[in-house]
């Protein structure tokens, strides 16, 4: 093979290990809007701990990748259950603004707070995969990017069974098309909300361990930018929707490691926020969205 | 033809030109110290943001979160004018301003037709999108930022910033101000009474914008150095919050939220590291405890002062 497609090859790679992480963030932001109709801006800072939390179990604990994996969804879970409780909850039936505002605070919160908590200081992830390196035709396979994306692809289709098939699923698919008639319908669905946090945030804390191991580094502030990326790529799939979300964050990561791959990556965040405008502009309702007619 | 000399507007002048000579006196007399006078010029900056921001998320009704990307424009278009063509302060601030509501047009255009939470995403969209441009602009000094002298004094601030307010408030109180109130109380009742929507949204998106440009310019004046990251989205966060933390569709709601929030963070300027915690904090139990802001959609008036017929022509809503 010659080194131009193996170039390509080699990016796609990366390009789909980035993505299942950006899906994986992404997916939380779909679900708590699909169900509350709220840009939840913390979910990124939710990842960040998830991270934090993760590479305490790691450097601390001394656990390997599964349980410290396993730990930083389950404590996260309950920091998204708690922020919903105490944050959300009580601005149900008040304005979008005013819902965005208060996500706003608890994302300052948590950056800042974690700042004083963690400190400023960047941290390294220890090594918690072997540096294998398999190859291919010779594009690389390391085998942190095949753990990634198997971690990313069981969790998405965990996800995916819990909504389609269990009991739990089916309520909050209720819940996200009418919340009064699911009322109605006996479903609790201040408790549905909260399962909806806790499934996004533990995918979030996914994300966090994923992205620690991929970059290396961790520090307070690093949610900022993936919890943005992430929304972009929920809104490229069609946001509320949960294929939507997968697809969209593989895509977005693919665009970034081809703009990086050409040579421009100082640019790959605009491309990204460039594709978002044009996608609104044209396809408003995301790639994978029904247009919903205005009735007056 | 309205008289404008009524006992209203007077005593309003009054106040402006008092509270102008007031800290005019405490500058020229070298008793304010430099801390208070970057705090009361910041003030006026984010008065005009916040009462820009105003126009349109509260009287215009449409949701934007991409302030700070006009205000980089202006900063950045005013800066290369009057540091690296060497133009006058005034020829800077304007060219930064109309700029900046060009842009804000270009955008309007095609990104007004999208609503709510939509609208929101494409316009923080295009403020990192300004963002990353200046960032990836060798002549304005890339990430490193861009250094340039202060020419900004307390007077060029002041005033400015009572131009702007005066000229937005006015704009509000017109024919177009109020269609654009019809537009945020119900935009297809507005439209079926033959307001022409698409027209006044991108109206008040590009005034908006204008403002956003000056504001930035006289931060890029007064700053010495400006950076890309000074105007993420936190920056539109900012502005957002003063608007909201004031009153939504308030203009003077809009100036208390600007004045209190850049005191808080004045305030809390000696623990740096707890600064935000408590602002988050605040924020999320103000939302909790009173989520229409400070004032709510109410204007503070002097119409107590004037005759009955101009208190029905200056209260709102």
């Amino acid at each position: 093979m010659d080194s131009i497609s193996t170039q390509i090859f080699q990016q796609i790679i990366n390009g789909l290990s980035l993505g299942s992480i950006y899906a994986l963030i992404a997916l939380g932001y779909t679900m708590v809007y699909g169900i509350i109709k709220l840009i939840n801006f913390a979910h990124g800072d939710v990842m960040m701990v998830g991270a934090y939390s993760g590479w305490f179990a790691v450097t601390v604990l001394h656990l390997p990748f599964l349980p410290a994996l396993l730990f930083s969804m389950i404590s996260c879970a309950l920091l998204g259950v708690l922020i919903e409780r105490i944050a959300y909850k009580p601005l149900r039936n008040a304005s979008r603004i005013a819902a965005l505002i208060t996500a706003i605070g608890v994302s300052l919160f948590l950056e800042y707070g974690g700042m004083i908590v963690v400190t400023a200081q960047v941290r390294t992830y220890p090594p918690v995969f072997p540096d294998t390196r398999y190859i291919l035709g010779g594009v690389y396979f390391k085998y942190g990017d095949i753990v990634m994306l198997l971690t990313a692809v069981v969790l998405m289709a965990l996800l995916h069974f819990t909504v389609q098939y269990t009991k739990v699923g089916k309520a909050m698919r209720a819940v996200s098309y009418d919340k009064d008639a699911a009322l109605l319908m006996g479903i609790n669905t201040n408790n549905i909300i909260s399962f909806t946090f806790a499934i996004g945030s533990a995918l979030a804390a996914a994300a966090g361990v994923l992205m620690g191991v991929y970059f290396n580094t961790i520090d307070p502030l690093m949610g900022i930018i993936p919890g943005l990326k992430a929304f972009v790529a929920a809104v490229l799939g069609g946001i509320g929707i949960i294929p939507g979300a997968m697809v969209g964050g593989l895509m977005l990561g693919l665009v970034e490691s081809i703009v990086s791959g050409l040579g421009a990556s100082t640019w790959r965040d605009a491309v990204a926020f460039l594709i978002l405008i044009l996608v609104l502009i044209i396809k408003p309702s995301g790639l994978f969205g029904k247009n919903v007619r205005e009735k007056v | 033809m309205r008289n404008w000399f009524n006992r209203k507007n007077i005593v309003a002048l009054l106040g402006i030109v008092l509270l102008y000579a007031v800290v005019q006196g405490l500058i020229v007399f070298d008793i304010m110290p430099p801390f208070y006078k970057l705090t009361l010029i910041l003030i006026c900056i984010y008065i005009i943001l916040s009462t820009s921001l105003n126009l349109i998320n509260g009287i215009t009704g449409q949701f934007s979160i991409g302030h700070a990307g006009f205000m980089a424009v202006g900063a950045y278009v005013s800066a290369m004018v009057t540091a690296i063509m060497h133009g006058p302060l005034l020829l800077g601030i304007l060219t930064g301003a109309v700029v900046a509501a060009l842009g804000g047009l270009l955008v309007g255009l095609p990104t007004l037709r999208l609503k709510g939470d939509y609208l929101a995403i494409a316009t923080l969209g295009f403020g990192e999108i300004v963002r990353i441009v200046f960032l990836n602009m060798e002549l304005v000094g890339g990430a490193a930022g861009f250094t340039l002298p202060s020419k900004i004094t307390w007077t060029w601030a002041f005033l400015l910033m009572v131009f702007s307010v005066v000229i937005i408030k006015n704009f509000v109180g017109s024919t177009h101000g109020r269609a654009c109130i019809a537009i945020r109380e119900n935009e297809i009742a507005a439209e079926s009474m033959g307001v022409n929507t698409t027209k006044y949204k991108v109206m008040a998106f590009t005034i908006g914008a204008f403002f956003a440009g000056l504001a930035g310019a006289i931060y890029a004046n007064y700053m010495y150095i400006i950076q890309p990251g000074t105007f993420s989205f936190l920056k539109s966060f900012d502005i957002l919050v003063m608007v909201v933390l004031g009153g939504l569709g308030s203009i003077t709601g809009g100036i208390v939220g600007a004045v209190v929030y850049t005191l808080i963070s004045a305030l809390l300027a000696g623990i740096p590291e707890w600064r935000l915690v408590i602002t988050a904090v605040f924020l999320v139990v103000l939302m909790i405890f009173r989520p229409t802001g400070i004032m709510g959609t109410k204007e503070f008036t002097l119409g107590f002062l004037g005759k009955k017929g101009d208190k029905n022509a200056t209260s709102k809503n």
